[in-house]
């Protein structure tokens, strides 16, 4: 069967706050998955569930269709929330312990760690102290500290916030490297362009509850309005009567506007062509940040 | 990897740190100086016996008798040449007369005089001032190396919640595994600590020729060592659980306050009350200042052979409750980062036993 981390209807409060409420969704091995919402969404606790360092009230979370043990666990990568390390520990000692405890030789967790830095440009601060790492240099150490035991898993809380545009490619390098030997990777994060960019599976939460959760392909077909945006030589200020259209933007010659599901495209098209020339005509996809307006509120 | 190897690895990384930890190191020399100054120093300054230049061969017989480092001499002016020469601290004469530059040689006439028989009738009794020195030295050496690895056991779980890396650790091993390496390594660094001092406080003493004072307190500080040790571990799980309540270093101190008190506290007893028989011995069966005011009350002939069995019985068992509140107050608390939690609310809470229940 398919590696997958399953999540099936976890429910959890703290106090009289329900924080989760039946949160399921998968996270497929060899794809990477993005897990989007607004602060205090669940997001956070939802991974902490998955690491066991939070239990759940009900439900269960799963591995390969087995309930998750200890041992797992110690094969899963994590990158909590809130970050540190030991800070007056070497950024070298300080993986290599990590890589132990999570049950490595000191051979390999060795070989491992030289690779490791090597590939996240660490190298040259292996020996120094985390302490004094810049804040960027610190976060490719976490981002060490959740790979150095080759996890079969990984589980990112906001790995790239604190990234500057390079170290962002750098990382994502490294986690591709990591989906396409098929290690499932759920990553959080508020930068919804990098999510864009990156995620091959997306969920939703709002709220604690899941409100949309698959490829982010087919999300994108789901949500999809049937939006259009055209630039005519004249002015297309017409469209305001044209049956079935709602404006959503115009400006002179470009208009952004949306279709009545019983409307036809080719009609506006026709009806722009008999007024003058059409320089450009299409749909608009939804970037991620529109859908996740649209499904978040 | 089980859970043994998990403690291992958290013991070795403490070890190591610590190790290399400054406070660690000066108040390990620190500790060796002042034994080695209070063992060595008084032997060296008070330089022993007399030496004495003597030149007629009965007195001379009669002054070695007496322990005395005799010269032997040509005549009185040779002898009294040495003593100004400084080669010797006195000189017998004709008369017999002692010569001497600044002190009477008490020792010297002591040997030449017959002093009338001398009957003690409590011949164990120890030097008062020993018997001051000694309480105070057991009772300094257990407060600050009891209290200074006790307070790096709780920096040492603060400093893994402040950075929140205690997060990544919990998902790797068992909570308990992280508590019990912890203690491993500080009473590993206190033990030793404590015995090096031990070695270097007997080897003094031989060193000085101070074979009867090391029979007086060689047993005694024999038993301090594994009163020390389980007096040690009986507390490590609350400096533990104290560090897991706070967030920040910042806080420990407020926290760890009646922790402190309680090591403070059997200190300043033993050292002001170790004359009060009562006292003493009521303080040598709690738990809390056992580890003091046993050693001290052996030091002193006080406490029958049988009585550090049983205090250190009562030890155990108090350790063995203490470790268990301990280690679920650390457990309680340790993965809580919402501001400071209290010891009850860590003592009760339920999120830990779910946790151990899930992670099973």
């Amino acid at each position: 069967m398919t590696k997958v981390l399953h999540l099936e209807a976890i429910n959890r409060s703290f106090g009289d706050r329900r924080v989760l409420r039946d949160v399921t969704f998968d996270v497929t091995a060899g794809r990477m998955t993005g897990f989007v919402g607004a602060n205090g969404a669940g997001k956070t606790t939802s991974m902490r569930i998955i690491l066991g360092v939070l239990a759940p009230d009900s439900g269960e979370v799963t591995w390969q269709g087995n309930k998750l043990t200890r041992e797992d666990r110690r094969r899963f990568g994590y990158m909590p929330e809130e970050r540190g390390l030991y800070p007056k520990m070497t950024v070298r000692d300080q993986l290599i312990y990590l890589g132990r405890l999570h049950g490595m030789t000191l051979d390999a967790v060795r070989r491992n760690v030289d690779e490791l830095l090597e590939w996240l440009s660490l190298g040259e601060r292996a020996n120094d102290p985390v302490e004094n790492l810049s804040l960027g240099n610190q976060q490719r150490a976490q981002i060490a500290a959740a790979l150095v035991h080759e996890p079969d898993v990984l589980v990112l809380d906001e790995p790239f916030s604190g990234l500057d545009p390079m170290a962002v490619d750098t990382v994502v390098s490294v986690l591709r490297e990591r989906t396409q030997r098929g290690v499932p990777v759920l990553f959080s994060s508020h930068q919804l362009d990098v999510v864009e960019r990156l995620c091959d599976d997306l969920v939703i939460i709002a709220n604690g509850e899941i409100r949309a959760a698959g490829s982010r392909d087919s999300l994108r077909d789901a949500y999809a309005q049937r939006r259009f945006s055209m630039i005519v030589a004249g002015d297309a200020g017409w469209l305001r009567d044209q049956p079935g259209v709602k404006l959503v933007d115009l400006d002179g010659p470009r208009a952004v506007f949306d279709l009545a599901d019983d409307a036809d495209d080719q009609a506006v098209l026709r009806a722009a062509l008999e007024r003058g020339p059409v320089r450009s005509f299409g749909p608009v996809t939804p970037s991620l940040a529109e859908i996740f307006r649209e499904v978040a509120r | 990897m089980n859970t043994s190897s998990a403690i291992r690895l958290v013991a070795a990384r403490e070890l190591k740190v610590k190790i290399k930890d400054k406070t660690f190191l000066i108040s390990t020399i620190l500790f060796l100086l002042i034994a080695i100054a209070s063992t060595v120093l008084p032997a060296m300054l008070g330089g022993g016996a007399s030496s004495v230049a003597v030149a007629d061969p009965a007195a001379a017989t009669a002054l070695r008798d007496a322990g005395l480092e005799v010269t032997q001499v040509g005549d009185d002016a040779a002898a009294e040449q040495a003593v100004r020469a400084g080669d010797v601290d006195a000189a017998v004469v004709a008369g017999p007369k002692v010569l001497a530059m600044e002190d009477a040689p008490g020792d010297v006439v002591n040997a030449l005089s017959s002093a009338p028989p001398v009957q003690l009738l409590d011949p164990d009794a120890v030097d008062p001032v020993l018997a001051y020195l000694v309480p105070l030295g057991f009772a300094l050496v257990f407060f600050f190396t009891s209290l200074t690895f006790g307070l790096q056991i709780s920096q040492s779980v603060v400093e893994e919640k402040q950075t929140r890396i205690v997060e990544i650790l919990v998902a790797a091993v068992p909570i308990r595994a992280l508590l019990v390496g912890k203690v491993i390594a500080g009473g590993v660094l206190a033990l030793s600590q404590i015995v090096l001092l031990a070695v270097v406080t007997v080897a003094g003493l031989q060193m000085s020729d101070n074979g009867a004072l090391l029979s007086l307190i060689g047993p005694s500080i024999g038993w301090f060592v594994p009163f020390f040790l389980v007096g040690f571990v009986m507390l490590a799980a609350l400096w533990a659980a104290i560090g897991a309540l706070v967030n920040r270093v910042e806080d420990l101190g407020g926290v760890s306050m009646p922790l402190q008190m309680l090591v403070m506290i059997p200190f300043f007893l033993v050292v002001f009350l170790n004359d009060n028989k009562a006292v003493m011995t009521a303080l040598s069966y709690i738990p809390f200042s056992a580890p003091t005011a046993m050693p001290v009350r052996l030091f002193s002939g006080d406490a029958a052979t049988w009585e550090p069995l049983v205090s250190l019985a009562v030890m155990v068992v108090a350790a063995v409750v203490l470790i268990g509140v301990g280690s679920r107050v650390y457990e309680g608390s340790l993965l809580r980062t919402n501001g400071k939690t209290s010891f009850g609310a860590a003592f009760r809470d339920k999120e830990s036993r779910r946790l151990a229940n899930i992670n099973s």
